[in-house]
């Protein structure tokens, strides 16, 4: 065998664990899944064909799925662009030369290392609405005593609050690509006459913008799937204030055993993310640049 | 203008300019500074609320620093449930996992970086493509096939899928791989090693760095995870530190000490990792631009 031909061979051998896996553990039960979704299934009896059905009676007759879809939604518009603000924003001023500067990144980026579970318990003792601590410090000021993961209204932003305590994981990627920046740029612009706002607009943001749409998507496909924090903090209530799309797809799932329709919904969910990602993608109109590229 | 004309009034703007920005990052830095006091509130109010005797809980206003240290509820929490098996537990699956988890994404990455075959970027765009997939979207077929199997209320579901290789992993690796110089790995050739020894000998110990990120990561997740335990594991004894403390809530609700302290205990670990290994936390976002979550 000639030493093309064994390294072709090689190639492919070394990717195997992979590959098997994809079929095994993504295309598989992708597949699966569609064909789940055309099914009634409660994992006791063998499903049986309803063609359409679950489509169907999701967008018809089942109002929680709207409710679901509307508070994945509301969560989204809050929590993304809040947290994309807000690492960009502090990822600048801590692009400066400042005392203790490793100190105040690691910081800023601790609660993205924070275990799901343990947060969801702090924050509902941070957000209790007579002994959490945000209220009595509200109060040491005179501010508002929302109900927070008691009132319907309050329990979303309570949780994009929550969400945006881990904005360090943006602000990270932000300040990298800050740190990408040639400074001969900004000197260049001063020397033209920019001020501050001028050398953002024209050197910051182009000069930045594969890095926040690479964390416009992310963080949209993040947000679609938020479960785990009201998943344990408020079971989707008040009401269905927190009932989110993949919590009660979980429900359907797993509370339910409505296996068929949660396989529709999972469906759905992809075909949602599929078009999201794209739509940004076309809107934003750069493209991800992949840094290294093959030999 | 002549560069000359131009160089000229540059000093006495510089002067002028050097007020108004030192001003500039003197509000900055107070700014952050403030900013990072708002961020260590959450933290400060659990390790103090863990340490508080019961009177003080709710004490107005707020006490930060408790009358005397109470770990009565760090002995009340781990005598309440089998805290010491559910780490046990963790532990097993976080090891286990790594190991897969290493062994199997260096093997694919180095594949991707450095052999030439058919449809290989088609194979790795699609690689790429699956890190944008929600994991519910798979999850009810996966549950069904580990039912079929028999692996529900075992480990096997949690640890498997990670010696088949994680893309996020690959990609972080291979982007490595692609910095080092191939002279190495060809010198090493041409003396007859095979490509095993090439990546174990050579390509392995140059990529530590990389190696620790995904070390970190991976472990971070499977200590993190609730989701899979959740769905896989129904027993008590085979619950992970995640799915216990979730539990723990549900019979002690309201008990904010021990809750607390039960958190303490399950974020203290993941605060020490980080702080001793941050330079390969923040190393491995900036290769490949995603967290580990």
């Amino acid at each position: 065998m000639s030493l093309t031909r064994r390294r072709t061979v090689e190639g492919y051998l070394l990717i195997a664990p992979w590959l098997i896996g994809f079929l095994a553990f993504t295309v598989g039960p992708l597949l699966a899944s569609f064909g789940y979704s055309f099914t009634e299934y409660d994992v006791i009896r063998p499903p049986t064909w309803v063609g359409l059905g679950n489509y169907a009676a999701m967008v018809t007759t089942d109002p929680v799925f709207w409710t679901s879809l509307a508070n994945t939604a509301f969560y989204t518009l809050l929590a993304v662009p809040l947290g994309m603000v807000a690492g960009l924003a502090v990822a600048m001023l801590l692009n400066q030369r400042m005392p203790g500067l490793a100190v105040l990144r690691s910081i800023y980026y601790l609660p993205a290392v924070m275990p799901v579970v343990a947060n969801a318990i702090l924050w509902l003792w941070l957000l209790d609405p007579n002994t959490g601590i945000v209220n009595t410090l509200l109060r040491l000021v005179g501010g508002p005593q929302p109900g927070w993961l008691a009132d319907p209204s309050w329990a979303k932003p309570a949780l994009v609050l929550m969400s945006l305590w881990g904005f360090g994981q943006a602000m990270i990627i932000y300040l990298a690509g800050l740190q990408n920046i040639p400074a001969q740029l900004y000197e260049a612009a001063e020397l033209d006459g920019a001020g501050g706002w001028a050398r953002f607009r024209h050197v910051t943001l182009p000069m930045l913008s594969p890095v926040i749409l690479f964390n416009l998507i992310v963080g949209t496909i993040n947000s679609f799937q938020v479960f785990t924090a009201a998943f344990i903090m408020t079971g989707g209530g008040p009401v269905n204030a927190t009932r989110f799309y993949v919590l009660y797809l979980f429900n359907q799932a797993f509370g339910y055993f409505h296996m068929g329709y949660a396989a529709a919904m999972a469906w759905l969910l992809f075909l949602i993310v599929v078009a999201v990602a794209l739509v940004q993608f076309q809107v934003i109109g750069s493209r991800v640049h992949y840094e290294g590229s093959p030999r | 203008m002549s560069s000359a004309a131009r160089a000229l009034p540059m000093p006495a703007a510089r002067l002028r300019a050097r007020w108004p920005q030192f001003l500039r990052r003197a509000v900055g830095f107070v700014l952050v500074v403030a900013g990072a006091v708002v961020m260590l509130i959450p933290f400060a109010w659990l390790v103090s609320t863990s340490l508080k005797p019961d009177d003080q809980l709710f004490a107005y206003p707020p006490v930060w620093i408790p009358r005397y240290l109470n770990w009565a509820n760090y002995t009340g929490a781990w005598s309440y449930a089998p805290f010491g098996t559910y780490l046990l537990n963790t532990l097993e699956i976080t090891a286990f996992t790594l190991v897969g988890t290493l062994a199997s994404s260096s093997l694919v990455a180095y594949g991707f970086a450095r052999r030439q075959f058919p449809g290989r970027d088609l194979l790795f765009g699609l690689l790429l493509s699956t890190l944008m997939l929600p994991a519910i979207v798979t999850l009810i077929p996966l549950f069904l096939i580990f039912k079929t199997l028999g692996w529900i209320n075992t480990f096997l579901p949690l640890i498997v899928p990670s010696y088949f290789a994680s893309p996020f992993y690959v990609f972080l690796l291979r982007q490595f791989f692609l910095s080092l110089p191939p002279e190495l790995e060809d010198a090493a050739m041409i003396d007859g090693a095979s490509t095993l020894q090439v990546i174990t000998r050579i390509v392995l110990p140059l990529a530590k760095p990389a190696l620790a990120s995904v070390t970190i990561f991976s472990v971070t997740f499977h200590w993190n995870d609730f989701l899979g335990p959740l769905i896989y594991l129904n027993d008590d004894e085979k619950r992970t530190l995640a799915l216990g403390l979730y539990a723990f809530l549900g019979e002690h609700t309201a008990q904010w000490g021990y809750l607390m302290a039960g958190s303490t205990l399950m974020v203290l670990p993941m605060a020490g990792l980080f702080f001793v290994a941050q330079k390969y936390f923040i190393q491995g976002i900036v290769t490949s631009g995603f967290g580990g979550r």
